[in-house]
């Protein structure tokens, strides 16, 4: 019998798995708690295990033929499954939406890309949507903020988290269309849903330093600093953010970004804010254990979190 | 009669002795189609002359009403006031960022001036005081003036400066507007200076001091998209063989992590990226042996010798067929191959 009311959902989400190479080695945490996620609320993903890294922005530099094939054979990947394709990190989404918009406005440009992966058997037409996960939890369309917030079990009370939005999942926002450049609300909306309580800082939409980690490392940590301790002195409990580049910065270097503010005047002592990735918030609402989701290798002590919830 | 809207403007006097505070104008907008200037000078022709701001062609090309519009610098010629409404009717506009405020919206633009002006934004040729034939032509190939097109539109508005992240961290960075000046100089034939250019243009403060957030692209009222600018410089910069850069050694390394194994080595590339032994002791090290103290993160170190790698992903030989395909140094070979061909 058919559902009238949209009752029971028996059409389970399913998607293109990117998980983007950070999450398979220094942020492993961040594949293991989104496949908790996605199994809990039913959502499938079919990895693309044979994808090639994004280049993260960084190897077009040099050369941006090979970057844009090697993307083009992921996106094609996504094709031939007639999948979305979804990631967990912030670059990843940028740097494969950008060319998923350039091919599909350019066709000579598409031409060239299939002339190249001619050989490995794939062809891209550009279909494929690329989605951030953070957008399928909150977009009513996709998994949707409504049946998130059913779906939690130990709320996200009297915890003050501060969003991180970054970068590449705002700008250029032409381009991605989803959240406002200045303005965005998606990760508020989502760590309201979970319970929990949201903490505006100035911060929230700059760069938290990674790109020029390597080049210029002292203004690398003073961005990351900036916003730590900007969050911290709001009240802010742990900062949350959709990008494991993001996470390196704010808290594999979170001790590199204490001595440089330390060293700029700015900061007595320690900042101490952990940072959590967006699946590991939901699967703490979810109800599963800090361990679980890898908590514990965290470089700074999520304990305060595990205190409060 | 349209409804009423509320233009929430910084408003500061240096000479006043009072800090900056908000000031909120609640007004019947001059036409539904007003532009954001517009509806500023509508504040200051009828409620309050004192009102300072920076404006003149109202079109788009002078670049003198870069302003903060809702947290976002943008010029406010070009912009219709319904678009930028909250949901109680307000628009927040606040002197651009970056910059010290002299009065109200105006800020002083010494820091974006001394920096467009230190990059040489002009042609140089080799030798100033060469004779040279003065026929007043220089010819440009459509190809070669299509690189340096969108870097000619830049009318130095200010809104990139506003927004740049390198820039706010570090007064030394040249910041977007000047390194867009300079892509359009390193990319014009008649420049003689190139090499010289693209040298300085690597040390600190250039190229890869920029943090690639896309700020200045969201900016940017023209097709300047400075950023991408950057992006060419770069590119430049490694076919000029620039190499001897932590930036330069990074993007490089990353390219031949991909091509050995596919997929982002994350213990090689800082090793790779590093330019002295002081570095991996003084910064590497510690993070490696914090991140492996919590068990984030233990690569092999058999990986790192020379011609080992981590496992390939699956399918490898696709991905290598790709990388064979875009070598890039099959341009020079295809080139060599043609030219064979027409002497043959």
């Amino acid at each position: 019998m058919a559902e009238e009311n949209g009752g029971t959902e028996t059409e389970r989400k399913r998607y293109a798995f990117y998980p983007g190479c950070v999450s398979k080695g220094a942020c492993k945490e961040l594949k293991t708690s989104t496949e908790i996620v996605a199994k809990h609320l039913g959502i499938e993903l079919d990895e693309l295990t044979e994808a090639a890294c994004c280049g993260a922005g960084v190897t077009d530099d040099v050369n941006e033929e090979m970057t844009d094939a090697l993307n083009a054979r992921t996106l094609a990947m996504a094709e031939q499954r007639g999948l979305t394709l979804l990631t967990q990190c912030s670059t990843c989404q940028g740097v494969l939406n950008k060319l998923n918009k350039e091919v599909q406005a350019d066709e000579d440009k598409r031409e060239r890309l299939n002339g190249i992966l001619d050989e490995t058997g794939y062809q891209y037409d550009g279909t494929v949507e690329v989605k951030h996960l953070l957008w399928t939890l909150v977009d009513e369309e996709e998994y949707g903020i409504s049946k998130l917030k059913e779906q939690v079990k130990r709320p996200l009370t009297g915890l003050r988290i501060a969003p991180f939005y970054g970068c590449y999942i705002l700008r250029p926002s032409d381009l991605l269309g989803f959240d406002h450049p200045h303005r965005p609300t998606s990760l508020d909306e989502l760590i309201e849903a979970l319970g929990g309580e949201t903490v505006d800082y100035k911060g929230k939409t700059k760069c938290c330093g990674f790109p020029i980690q390597m080049m210029r490392p002292t203004n690398s940590f003073r961005m990351a600093g900036t916003h730590l301790n900007e969050a911290k002195t709001k009240g802010a409990d742990a900062m949350a953010t959709p990008c494991p580049l993001c996470h390196l910065n704010l808290d594999a270097r979170q001790p590199d970004a204490e001595r440089v503010l330390q060293q700029d005047g700015k900061l007595a002592g320690s900042i101490d804010l952990p940072t959590l990735h967006v699946s590991q918030l939901v699967a703490l609402a979810l109800g599963y254990s800090p361990k679980e989701l890898g908590m514990d290798t965290h470089i700074v002590s999520t304990k305060a979190v595990e205190a409060k919830i | 009669m349209s409804e009423l809207i509320t233009f929430r403007i910084r408003r500061f006097n240096p000479e006043s002795g009072e800090e900056a505070y908000y000031e909120d104008f609640t007004f019947e907008p001059p036409n539904p189609e007003a532009t954001l200037l517009d509806c500023i000078n509508h504040i200051k022709w009828h409620i309050d002359g004192t009102l300072t701001y920076r404006m003149s062609c109202r079109s788009a090309i002078c670049g003198s009403c870069a302003m903060r519009v809702n947290g976002g610098g943008q010029l406010v010629c070009n912009a219709q006031f319904q678009d930028y409404l909250d949901e109680n009717g307000v628009v927040t506009i606040e002197p651009v960022g970056n910059m010290p405020v002299v009065k109200d919206l105006v800020t002083d633009f010494s820091d974006f001036w001394n920096k467009v002006h230190s990059v040489n934004p002009y042609v140089q040729y080799a030798d100033e005081d060469a004779e040279r034939s003065n026929d007043g032509e220089h010819r440009m190939d459509p190809t070669d003036f299509a690189k340096i097109n969108e870097a000619s539109t830049c009318i130095l508005c200010g809104a990139c400066y506003s927004e740049c992240v390198s820039y706010e961290a570090d007064r030394n960075f040249l910041g977007p507007a000047a390194l867009a000046k300079a892509q359009r100089l390193v990319n014009d034939t008649r420049d003689e200076t190139k090499q010289e250019r693209l040298e300085a243009l690597s040390e600190y403060g250039g190229m890869w001091d920029c943090a690639h957030c896309f700020a200045c692209v969201q900016a940017c009222p023209k097709p300047v998209n400075p950023l991408y600018r950057i992006i060419d410089l770069r590119r430049e910069a490694h076919k000029e063989g620039f190499h001897d850069n932590n930036g330069s050694r990074h993007a490089r390394g990353f390219v031949e992590i991909i091509e050995e194994s596919g997929w982002l080595d994350e213990a090689k590339l800082p090793v790779k990226s590093v330019g002295s032994v002081s570095e991996f002791v003084a910064d590497l090290l510690p993070m490696g042996v914090r991140m492996g103290l919590k068990n984030k993160y233990r690569p092999n170190p058999l990986h790192m010798i020379p011609g080992r790698h981590h496992p390939e992903i699956p399918k490898m030989e696709e991905v290598k067929t790709i990388i064979q395909k875009t070598r890039l140094d099959k341009e020079d070979e295809t080139a060599e191959a043609e030219g064979e061909a027409d002497h043959g």
